[in-house]
């Protein structure tokens, strides 16, 4: 996503950063058209530079678009409710209330935003590095299988080696699982498009094995795990609600990627390979190693988002533990313009917006694959808004 | 082996590939000209909900047909809208337009059909057998008693194969995906041509999504595509960009789905699962195979800008 609209060259005090030695590793190269395609990495750079009004100028002009985009997407909502009977109003009251009605409603809605906080940062990352995937939600049930594998098996001695160890086999099945799709991309040109959907739809059949077979509960009544033992559970830090510790690490790993994409080197190449490949190899970026670690970063968070939905919420492994947060993921990463921070409230008002959509279903027996539709909607409106035509034609109505 | 369970696996085979190669077909039209669609998916659901639905009200499997076709043009146009007049990113949009087909598809089941969990059942296209042909051994069976959208996926290899070697279209078809700017300059509108190919593809998903819903499986289930757009997506990169290809592997897609139905018939004890696995499992290696051969289009993905 380019922030086109901050267009201030002010931004000499910034010489010490990785970034701005490599502008200058560039302009050594003296090719006037890589200088220029890397030119646009550092509107994000400069972004940073701008004095205090300036730069909230920059954000509302930033946000906007994302809010004109959930305007419409509750718009085409409200009128799918309606085209199928129901009073919009009504819908629209029931599905607030659903969302953030009182201290429970909220809490619960802060909880169905954990797991897309997680799938949320993998898209980010992948996109960013320019690379398309769509397979967070298999990357998810990877995660969630690992977790719950060692979560049942195994006897841990206290919680907090159950959560280093877990969260790091889970956050390395995610790697696996992106992995090879990763490995097909940079060795056989195979399209992640491709070879992402694929590793969902066989991830789904793998989650659906293991809890008819090896994983099913001792019961055997139904397809799905024994809980999880204590010890590998997380915490829950507000009492009388289910939010548990998996929110705030969720939002750490926010700030952390903020961190990696916009401070240190490797965040840097990350955006550069996204942003032009070519110009990125002629700075002298390894973009095949820089592609792959984007890649394997991507899965591993949204395997991590799989082991914290487990361990922090449904203590068990089924066949639906992922209602779509993979896909879910891509809507929240776009109207948080692919940003870490601003996903957070995407992120939030998602999990609100699945809290609604349930509360509709309950009320008016909507499917809640109307959350599909609102999410579709916002995809459009914020890619449409991204288009050289639409900018244009409201560049000129702002300029008159 | 039995020669009956040969020819009923074949004759399975050849249903389940018909919708793979529709849909290869109309994205290898699209790709030809430089436009990716992920969103056949998104497509063949719409169609397969649309044709269920006016099949079930007018019980005519015809005009079910005439419906899906109708909804995943209408599809198509919004893609193209995106695509050719806004010039946005088109595997993001694709993604969005499957999400979209997702929840209509969904949303619109349920409030019409209701969460009874009985399922609806329409009138289908009938076997209609060729005369003669039918006779032949094994082949007579798996390929000339099917129903007619069969023969006219088979027919349509050779007119797609046609439309890009044979004719003007083709040929404007192929400058403008993989040299728009050549294209441009020689005087071809590179947007209509595109569009062009878009709707044939809406077409041709359409084509496919009825099938599955009003001529092979007799009804309608939410996400019933089970990423066979995504299996007809790749396909078109196996055949490198060959409608004769695509036939062949949308075949093999099709015989290695239909060994799910011939496991139990063999006496071979394999988890569903694993049965299921299987398309998805041979994508990867096949594509882990071929994929290094590959040379798309050369501005496949690519919106063209008019200097």
């Amino acid at each position: 996503m380019s922030l086109s609209a901050v267009r201030s060259p002010s931004a000499s005090n910034r010489t010490g950063t990785p970034s701005w030695r490599l502008l200058t590793m560039t302009s050594k190269i003296s090719s006037n058209k890589i200088a220029e395609s890397l030119q646009i990495q550092f509107i994000s750079e400069i972004h940073v530079a701008l004095s205090s009004t300036e730069k909230w100028r920059a954000v509302a002009v930033q946000t906007w678009p994302s809010l004109v985009a959930l305007a419409v997407a509750s718009l085409a909502g409200l009128a799918v409710v309606a085209l199928a009977g129901h009073s919009s109003l009504d819908a629209a009251r029931i599905m607030f209330e659903g969302a953030f009605g009182d201290r429970y409603a909220v809490t619960e809605s802060l909880l169905k935003s954990v797991p897309l906080l997680f799938t949320g940062l993998a898209v980010i990352v992948a996109f960013r590095a320019g690379i398309w995937n769509i397979g967070a939600d298999g990357q998810f049930m990877l995660g969630a299988l690992v977790a719950t594998f060692l979560g049942v098996k195994v006897v841990w001695p206290s919680p907090l080696l159950a959560f280093a160890v877990i969260g790091v086999c889970a956050f390395l099945a995610g790697s696996l699982w992106a992995g090879i799709a990763s490995a097909l991309r940079e060795w056989r040109f195979v399209s992640e498009v491709i070879s992402t959907i694929m590793l969902n739809l066989i991830a789904l059949q793998l989650i659906s094995l293991m809890v008819h077979g090896p994983l099913q509960e001792a019961a055997g009544t139904y397809p799905q795990s024994d809980r999880l033992v204590e010890a590998a559970r997380l915490a829950r830090w507000i009492p009388g609600t289910r939010l548990h510790a998996g929110f705030l690490l969720g939002l750490a790993l926010c700030g952390a990627l903020w961190l990696l994409l916009f401070r240190l080197p490797l965040g840097f190449r990350i955006r550069a390979i996204g942003q032009n490949p070519e110009a990125a190899r002629f700075a002298g970026i390894p973009v095949r190693r820089t592609a792959v670690m984007a890649m394997l970063l991507s899965g591993g968070l949204a395997a991590l988002g799989g082991y914290v939905e487990v361990a922090g919420v449904t203590y068990r492994l089924y066949e639906n533990i992922s209602p779509g947060y993979g896909f879910t993921a891509i809507a929240v990463a776009l109207l948080g313009r692919l940003h870490p921070l601003a996903m957070i409230p995407a992120a939030l008002l998602f999990g609100g917006l699945e809290s609604a959509t349930r509360a509709l279903q309950r009320n008016l027996g909507v499917s809640p694959v109307l959350a599909e539709i609102i999410q579709a909607f916002v995809i459009l409106a914020v890619v449409g808004f991204e288009a050289r035509r639409v900018r244009q034609w409201l560049g000129r109505r702002r300029g008159s | 082996m039995d020669l009956n369970l040969i020819e009923s696996f074949l004759a399975a085979g050849v249903a389940l590939a018909t919708p793979l190669l529709f849909a290869a077909l109309g994205e290898l039209l699209m790709e030809k000209s430089g436009v990716i669609d992920i969103a056949l998916e998104g497509k063949m659901l719409a169609a397969a909900f649309f044709a269920v639905l006016v099949a079930y009200w007018t019980q005519s499997p015809a005009l079910g047909l005439l419906a899906g076709m109708v909804a995943a043009v209408v599809l198509a146009l919004l893609f193209a809208f995106f695509v050719l007049y806004l010039q946005v990113d088109q595997i993001i949009i694709g993604a969005g337009m499957n999400m979209l087909a997702l929840g209509l598809t969904g949303v619109l089941y349920r409030e019409l059909f209701g969460m009874t969990g009985q399922t609806i059942t329409v009138p289908t296209f009938s076997a209609w057998p060729v005369p003669l042909l039918r006779h032949l051994p094994v082949l007579g069976r798996s390929l000339f008693q099917q129903n007619i959208l069969v023969y006219l996926a088979l027919l349509s290899v050779g007119l797609v194969a046609f439309l890009l070697r044979r004719t003007r279209f083709g040929l404007y078809l192929r400058a403008v995906g993989d040299s728009p700017a050549a294209a441009d300059a020689a005087g071809v509108h590179v947007p209509r041509i595109r569009l062009l190919a878009i709707l044939l593809g809406g077409l041709a998903c359409g084509l496919a999504g009825a099938f599955l819903s009003i001529a092979h499986a007799n009804t309608f289930v939410e996400g019933m595509t089970a990423g066979r757009g995504f299996i007809a997506l790749a396909i078109v990169i196996f055949a490198r960009w060959n409608p004769i290809g695509a036939f062949f592997i949308a075949l093999l897609f099709g015989l290695a789905s239909a060994l799910q139905f011939q496991f139990q018939a063999f006496g071979v004890a394999l988890p569903y699962q694993i049965v299921l696995m299987l398309p998805y499992i041979l994508t990867l290696v096949v594509a882990a195979l071929m994929g290094l051969r590959a040379t798309p289009p050369q501005a496949l993905a690519r919106p063209y800008f008019r200097e």
